[in-house]
């Protein structure tokens, strides 16, 4: 594809680029996001200079590490999960949705239901992934049996999710000894998930992230399930000319999508939190991250490591220009916002070469 | 002698390396109907189509009114008074009918615009609901108001493509009305069809393409429609691959009494039953368009049964997995249906054999390579690697691929949809000859809309027409003229 500018100026279509050509073209944009935030922090009267010494200095000590490898965490879960729903062609929206979910579910088994110490925790964890993973069922029978668009009603779903968690923290499952705050009551040590001490690093759960990439990137690429799901993401005719099951196909990939951002839920309450609070207190959007994060990763589950850590350390950054600089939480997002636009425009525009000379043709 | 409006000289237009246009010159005369006749791929949407402006011919001069002319898009040609009539309708489906209508007319008020298309509408006795949604209404009217278009547009020159295929027979007399009376004003008037009755009823002059080339140029008083019918589809049979007999197996795909929708809900195929034996290879002759997409696509899965049965083997189809137990399919949707361009040439051939190359789950690729290499090298096609985007494949390359990846998967039906369409001599020779060969152990059902290739497979001929097969022939007892009768509707058996 040619586009013509002017005469003596055209923009034309490339090939694809190399593993190294994608990377330079992304510190490119990190470059350019780099430079346009400057402009804001001096236009806030903050030295840019100092403003970005800051952020970097202090994101990469011991505790801004901990505190990145903590947001990591949700963020790498739902990650994982939506890479393998996108991979199938299900835009879910809604890995926030079911990771508060998974939150709910954990805390149920945590405060209210009667087990033995020993399995509270791994009951937890599987009830919260079941419930997340429930929660994304909803939108995918949906879609495969009456046509709803899934990007609505997972996106819908989200704000129900939190709803519910809002209704269960006010309402019958407000705290006793929470002097009116909307909390449940501290989880008892059983239910608490081990952390590396000193840190707010829930370990079991990065494990699992980690683990979770490792697993999703054989299925996609070894498995014939995996194969079957990337073949029904070109769409429900070529699944049926194919004589695949489209349907559970589409199923299977959410269970893994809503089971993970479950997950992510479930290692917010039981280890960071140890209770259930309001909505946004338990998620601050992890799971609209990752969809931006997935796509960063190019839709592969190992390179959504190095993704999410990126997104974590955005998310990090953004504490830092409000708590170190006393700017308003407005300039911090301009901050992450200006970085994500410009690593999307530098994707499409690095498919393009400009030409000059005259044109001819 | 009539004024000349139009003239076409020496049009020549490739697409990638098929000639759409070989060298085609056209004339057109004020109040004159010519009728542009031939198969689909004849090349008459593609002329039509660098008259409107929409392609740019290779070579070639166009003059109008004795003046050279350059026409480089839609805009050039309505400037110069050419309208059009598309096949289907373009038009913005959210707005009303009079809103669609009175963007042609920018620079008045809205009230005189709408004055201007009453008007129009009343000298050719179009009727008309000015205030109703496009959305809603039907494919005909949707029709009427292109029709109102090319005639605001065509001061001069209007052309009709396929007007009529999906018409009914009362829209087709008022749209022939529509188009006398514009004959009688003065105006040249394309009518671009393939079917016979209809040109010979409102042509005066036509002239019948085959194969991108210009065949003859007659009018018409001068001709039959079985004159018509020997120009359009020619009479040499290619008799270079020779065909042995085989001793016929068991039934393994019968079709009874099948009704079929299209997309936009009318019947395609209406009521159309068979069977096909292993050994047997069944040809379905036909114009595009006749129901025999849909037909296919009931067959292998891909669209729903609205009446009839289907069964393969005996057993009844229920959904597209069934298809696949026992048939493979050719669609002649090669990119994005028969080869998925994003995925690498081996993933696409894995996407039938990738089972059978799993232990527990898990895809043991490099048998899976090692076969994949085997079966581009029998089929012959040419890629750099197996690891390459297929969508990177020539054309040719890429409908070999997906010969080789259906026909290899020995099953005992196979579905060939328009296999050789597009491609040159050569591959489309050792495809004919791949499918006579299979028929020695599988059942054949071929569509094709290449008369010559259908001729030279099948040893059963159905002609589909209007979604009925109007006639079921032995390929020994094939009589060509009949055949050709049949596809342009002329005769019912």
């Amino acid at each position: 594809m040619k586009i013509r500018i002017t005469r003596y100026l055209r923009i034309e279509r490339r090939g694809e680029l190399g593993l190294m050509g994608r990377i330079l073209m992304k510190i490119l944009a990190i470059l350019l996001a780099l430079l346009f935030s400057a402009m804001i922090f001096a236009i806030s009267g903050v030295d840019p200079w100092y403003a970005y010494t800051l952020i970097f200095v202090k994101s990469f000590t011991y505790s801004g590490l901990t505190e990145i490898a903590t947001k990591l965490i949700p963020i790498l879960l739902c990650t994982v999960g939506l890479t393998v729903a996108f991979k199938a062609g299900v835009w879910n929206i809604g890995a926030e949705g079911q990771l508060l979910l998974g939150a709910i579910g954990a805390t149920w088994i945590a405060l209210f239901v009667d087990v033995y110490d020993q399995l509270r925790l791994p009951l937890a964890i599987l009830v919260g992934m079941v419930s997340g993973a429930s929660w994304g069922l909803i939108p995918v029978i949906l879609k495969v049996r009456l046509n709803v668009n899934e990007v609505v009603s997972t996106l819908m779903m989200n704000y129900i999710a939190s709803g519910i968690v809002d209704y269960l923290v006010y309402g019958p499952w407000k705290g006793a000894r929470e002097w009116g705050f909307p909390y449940t009551d501290k989880f008892p040590d059983t239910a608490w998930l081990p952390l590396i001490p000193g840190t707010r690093i829930h370990w079991p759960t990065l494990l699992l992230s980690v683990l979770s990439s490792i697993l999703v990137y054989i299925l996609l690429s070894r498995t014939a399930l995996g194969f079957e799901i990337k073949v029904c993401g070109q769409g429900k005719r070529v699944a049926d000319y194919l004589g695949i099951p489209y349907g559970s196909r589409l199923i299977i990939a959410m269970i893994i999508s809503g089971g993970l951002a479950g997950l992510a839920g479930v290692g917010e309450v039981c280890g960071v939190h140890r209770r259930l609070r309001y909505a946004s207190s338990i998620s601050s959007g992890y799971g609209y991250t990752a969809i931006i994060s997935a796509w960063l990763s190019g839709l592969n589950p190992i390179g959504s490591i190095p993704s999410s850590f990126f997104l974590a350390f955005l998310l990090t950054g953004r504490d830092i220009i409000q708590v170190s600089l006393g700017l308003p939480f407005a300039t911090s997002n301009i901050f992450n916002g200006s970085i994500l636009i410009s690593i999307l425009i530098v994707e499409v525009l690095g498919r393009y070469r400009i030409r000059w000379g005259r044109w001819t043709i | 002698m009539m004024e000349e409006l139009v003239r076409m000289v020496g049009i020549t237009k490739h697409f990638s390396n098929v000639v759409a246009n070989d060298s085609i010159d056209f004339t057109l005369h004020k109040g004159e109907v010519h009728g542009l006749l031939g198969e689909n791929g004849a090349g008459k949407s593609t002329l039509m189509n660098i008259l409107y402006g929409l392609y740019k011919p290779d070579s070639g001069e166009i003059y109008f009114e004795g003046r050279r002319v350059y026409i480089n898009s839609p805009r050039d040609a309505i400037r110069l008074g050419i309208g059009r009539v598309p096949q289907i309708p373009e038009l913005v489906e959210s707005l009303t009918v009079a809103e669609n209508l009175a963007m042609l007319l920018p620079g008045l008020t809205m009230g005189r615009r709408l004055d201007y298309v009453k008007e129009v509408a009343e000298r050719y006795g179009i009727s008309l609901d000015l205030d109703a949604l496009v959305c809603n209404l039907s494919f005909g009217e949707k029709h009427k108001i292109e029709l109102i278009k090319g005639i605001m547009r065509g001061s001069k020159v209007l052309i009709l493509d396929e007007s009529t295929t999906m018409l009914s027979p009362r829209e087709i007399d008022s749209l022939f009305g529509c188009i006398s009376k514009m004959r009688d004003e003065g105006r040249g008037i394309v009518f671009v069809s393939h079917r016979i009755p209809e040109v010979l009823r409102i042509a005066d002059r036509i002239t019948i393409l085959r194969k991108g080339r210009r065949i003859a140029s007659v009018m018409r008083n001068e001709v039959d429609e079985h004159e018509l019918v020997r120009l359009m589809i020619g009479t040499d049979i290619d008799k270079s691959i020779a065909k042995d007999k085989v001793s016929l197996g068991e039934e393994i795909l019968r079709v009874e009494d099948l009704h079929v929708l299209d997309d936009i809900g009318g019947e395609a195929v209406k009521g159309v039953s068979f069977s096909i034996r292993r050994g047997e290879i069944f040809g379905i002759a036909g114009v595009a368009g006749n129901g025999q997409r849909e037909l296919v696509e009931a067959i292998t899965g891909l669209r729903d049964i609205e009446k009839g049965r289907i069964l393969i083997k005996g057993k009844e189809l229920s959904s597209p997995r069934c298809f696949r137990l026992y048939g493979s399919h050719i669609p002649d949707e090669r990119i994005g249906l028969g080869v998925l361009p994003s995925l690498t040439v081996l993933e696409n051939i894995a996407l039938i054999f990738y089972k059978s190359f799993s232990n527990n789950g898990f895809i043991r690729f490099n048998d899976l390579r090692s076969y994949a290499r085997r079966l581009i090298e029998t089929y012959g096609v040419v890629t750099p690697s197996l690891e390459i985007l297929a969508g990177k494949l020539s054309g040719g390359n890429i409908a070999r691929l997906i010969l080789a990846r259906e026909l290899s998967a020995d099953k005992d039906l196979i579905v060939a949809f328009h296999p050789t369409f597009g491609l040159d001599v050569a591959s489309a020779s050792m495809i004919r000859r791949l499918i006579l060969e299979l028929r020695r152990k599988s059942a054949i059902l071929l569509v094709s809309e290449d008369l010559d290739e259908i001729l030279q497979l099948s040893d059963r001929i159905a002609v589909m027409y209007g979604g009925r097969f109007i006639g079921v022939m032995d390929s020994d007892e094939v009589d060509l003229e009949k055949i050709g009768l049949m596809m342009g509707g002329v005769v019912a058996s």
